[in-house]
């Protein structure tokens, strides 16, 4: 048993890290913010540079062939530069479900080209009504002319409006039980009858879309998988999806952490630094706590996931409850010891309190996922 | 990262596994809450006679040397050992101080007399240690202890008062912190004594807890003479030696804390399970699903945590965050545990045993009491939240 890090994977961290300090500082961050798009063109390229965008593809399309718990590593660390862009959709969401449901054809294609930094792609599943279940998609796809046509709302689609390709997820049977029926499309961003609108976001690091599906046509090709058996791969990208997540939360906590505990070694009040006063020092071992613990749960998560352990449903959703009231936590607790200051704009801290709203309510917030862990262990 | 174990581990664990079905005490459930962290007064005599059984099978101090009465295994073997145990709900052993902190301390720091002489006894459960630290004037401030030793030929004669000892009246040997400098400044004039707890002028007087049990006690030295071969890692070096002790506390102890936490969790789901509130099981209650589920959570984190920790050391290195936010974390889910258990009984909780109105036999009514002790004993949460805020955090005192 070695509950570690190796030195590649030490080595990885060590190689990121120092990347995103160049590549992705604030000044960085908040430009993207402000713009639609969220990432650069050059930017994307270096990423694809360094081989980050086909990290867990195996090499036959393009990747690099490495396991999950090296993404965790990978994830922790852009959690930690709060990085913009469609990473997480395109290479997570939608190069996952490829990889998961495609043929060989398909993955070939698109993998590929996400791989090169030549794509982008995203998964088009949740609709208005917010839910994570099977019963959340109501957005059809009917058999016409040796094709498909697509109708619906998606709704919460991050980077809908740079995807070249979106795995949309919708209801070709109508079924008793809501997890038969669903299959995967690929639909190309040009199909007529898709509509993207881009959405106001509070966390402007994440760009998130509604997309319409309005009689959209594709053609048989487009399934990704089996007919009627969307979900069961759609389910294992999302755990996966999740737990990623999770090590993201983990880096964006772990800096939000340091942050706090560099200003109040600085900062002095009534003739002392703030971090000498039991008032701010507990808090501030609270937010260790939190962060350690969060970690724990989703280093075991990232492994169990990565084997296909038996235990990784709980695993991940043991990871995504505590992660999910950890991060939220830990960066209002920031926002706190640095008084006035951490409430400005100019200061990085809200960057990290936004990121962590908007991850504690993607893919289940933390009531959801204590439900899930409640089922799993038969209570 | 791999959590898969060598086919020779996944041996040890069968043969843990064997060994516990056929040898736990069939009537022990009935007796004694598994979740009581510090041995109860009325369990005291089956609970020797399980730690005896458990080192004539050599499943006590499997990390400890060979020649000293251990099996000179890793922290691995002794993880699957406690997991074994949480899952066959064994009981917790009464040496627990001896085995927990004065076994290890003794092995890192004792001559080769003192090594020969104590530790296999400890595992035996020959002889029952408790820790002779606190003060009724230093307690979270330790290094203000006042008991004093002096020097009188190959003896030292300590005179004072300990306080909050736990297990003194059944204990034969004593973790003893002394004062033999005066003029050193705090932290350099302490030794740290292996004291017989039948020398004249020892004398312990119990302390009712708020349980109604008296498992701390008072313990008053009036001119006790101690050979001088009783000092453990020489004179004046009793602060780096009673750390020493401290650490192996929050890490070997916290192998076995995690197990009573699970076996906790476990009767807590089966009391959740048989109780209904408002008309409908408490399993069927979204809020209690919640807070049960949470439980879980917290107490899967420290195995995780533990392992974390075990790895570090398997690797050479010492334990960082993740030992003392261990102890943190323990106590918290603990008293949460316990909380909810009176929380579900409802107005059940007022009944004690004796009356059959009594859930488990009024159980948890003791558990729930004790663990409002967690938080104090082994180094307050104030204090943890120091020492992580100070030495792992960097921040200023």
């Amino acid at each position: 048993m070695d509950f570690g890090f190796s030195q590649e994977q030490e080595l990885l961290r060590a190689t990121a890290r120092k990347f995103f300090e160049n590549e992705c500082a604030s000044t960085f961050v908040r430009e993207r913010m402000a713009e639609p798009a969220g990432v650069t063109d050059d930017f994307w390229t270096k990423l694809a540079e360094q081989g980050w965008l086909g990290l867990v593809y195996p090499e036959q399309y393009g990747g690099a062939g490495l396991g999950f718990v090296d993404l965790t590593v990978l994830m922790e660390e852009m959690g930690r530069a709060v990085m913009p862009g469609p990473f997480f959709s395109t290479t997570i969401l939608g190069g996952l479900a490829i990889l998961e449901a495609g043929s060989a054809a398909q993955k070939e294609e698109w993998l590929t080209k996400i791989a090169a930094g030549e794509a982008k792609a995203t998964l088009a599943w949740t609709e208005p009504s917010a839910r994570w279940d099977a019963g959340g998609v109501t957005t059809t796809a009917r058999s016409a002319d040796g094709g498909f046509v697509l109708s619906g709302t998606k709704l919460f689609v991050p980077d809908a409006h740079l995807a070249d390709v979106l795995v949309v997820v919708a209801r070709t049977t109508e079924t008793a039980r809501r997890e038969d029926g669903v299959s995967l499309f690929l639909v190309r961003k040009d199909t007529p009858g898709l509509e993207v609108k881009l959405l106001p976001t509070m966390d402007q690091t994440r760009k998130l879309c509604e997309v319409t599906l309005r009689d959209a046509r594709v053609g048989a090709d487009a399934v990704l998988g089996a007919r009627d058996g969307g979900w069961a791969p759609l389910a294992r990208v999302i755990q996966r999806a999740t737990v990623a997540l999770c090590a993201e939360m983990c880096g964006g906590a772990q800096r939000v952490l340091e942050m706090t505990t560099e200003y109040a070694k600085i900062r002095v009040a009534f003739g002392k630094p703030i971090g000498s006063y039991q008032g701010v020092k507990h808090r501030a071992a609270d937010m260790l706590v939190d962060v350690e613990n969060a970690k724990s749960l989703t280093y075991y998560a990232a492994w169990a996931v990565d084997e296909n352990a038996t235990e990784a449903p709980l695993a991940a959703s043991m990871a995504k409850a505590y992660a999910s009231d950890a991060f939220r936590r830990v960066a209002g607790a920031g926002i706190q010891l640095h008084g006035g200051i951490g409430f400005t704009w100019e200061h990085d801290l809200h960057l990290y309190f936004k990121r962590a709203k908007s991850s504690e309510f993607t893919f289940g917030d933390a009531t959801y996922h204590r439900e899930r862990v409640a089922q799993l262990i038969n209570l | 990262m791999d959590f898969t174990l060598t086919p020779e581990q996944e041996a040890f664990r069968e043969e843990v596994r064997a060994w516990l079905k056929t040898n736990i005490p069939r009537d022990w459930e009935a007796r004694a809450m598994g979740s009581a962290d510090v041995p109860r007064p009325e369990a005291y005599d089956a609970m020797r006679v399980w730690q005896r059984k458990l080192y004539d099978a050599g499943f006590i101090g499997l990390t400890w040397p060979k020649e000293y009465g251990g099996r000179s295994l890793t922290f691995l073997e002794e993880m699957v050992l406690h997991e074994e145990m949480a899952l066959a709900k064994a009981p917790p052993i009464l040496n627990i101080l001896g085995v927990g902190m004065a076994g290890p301390t003794i092995v890192a720091y004792g001559t080769e007399e003192q090594k020969k002489r104590y530790p296999a006894k400890i595992l035996s459960c020959e002889e029952i240690w408790c820790q002779g630290y606190s003060e009724p004037n230093a307690g979270s401030d330790l290094a203000s202890l006042q008991t004093r030793a002096v020097k009188d030929g190959e003896y030292w004669v300590i005179n004072g008062q300990k306080v909050w000892t736990s297990l003194a009246h059944i204990a034969d040997f004593m973790m003893l912190l002394a004062r033999t400098d005066p003029e050193a400044p705090r932290h350099k004039g302490i030794t740290y004594f292996l004291l017989d707890m039948k020398l004249p002028g020892v004398t312990v007087k119990p302390l009712k807890q708020l349980t109604g049990d008296s498992e701390f006690n008072e313990v008053f030295f009036d001119n006790v003479r101690v050979h001088e071969s009783q000092v453990l890692g020489g004179v004046n070096n009793g602060w780096t030696v009673g750390l020493t002790t401290l650490m192996y506390e929050r890490l070997a102890l916290g192998f076995g804390l995690q197990v009573r936490l699970r076996i906790a969790l476990d009767s807590l789901i089966e009391l959740a399970r048989k109780m209904d509130k408002h008309g409908r099981s408490v399993v069927k209650d979204p809020l209690m699903r919640q807070k049960i589920a949470q439980l879980w959570i917290d107490t899967e984190c420290l195995k995780y945590m533990g392992a974390r920790a075990i790895t570090k050391l398997l690797k050479g290195e010492m334990p960082g965050p993740e030992a003392s936010a261990g102890k943190m974390g323990w106590v918290e889910t603990h008293q949460k545990i316990q909380e909810l258990a009176m929380e579900i009984e409802g107005p059940y909780s007022q009944i004690l045993r004796g009356s059959d109105w009594a859930v488990d036999g009024g159980l948890w009514q003791y558990t729930f009491l004790r663990s409002r002790a967690n938080s104090i004993e082994g180094g307050t949460t104030e204090i943890q939240k120091n020492i992580i805020g100070e030495r792992v955090l960097g921040l200023p005192k």
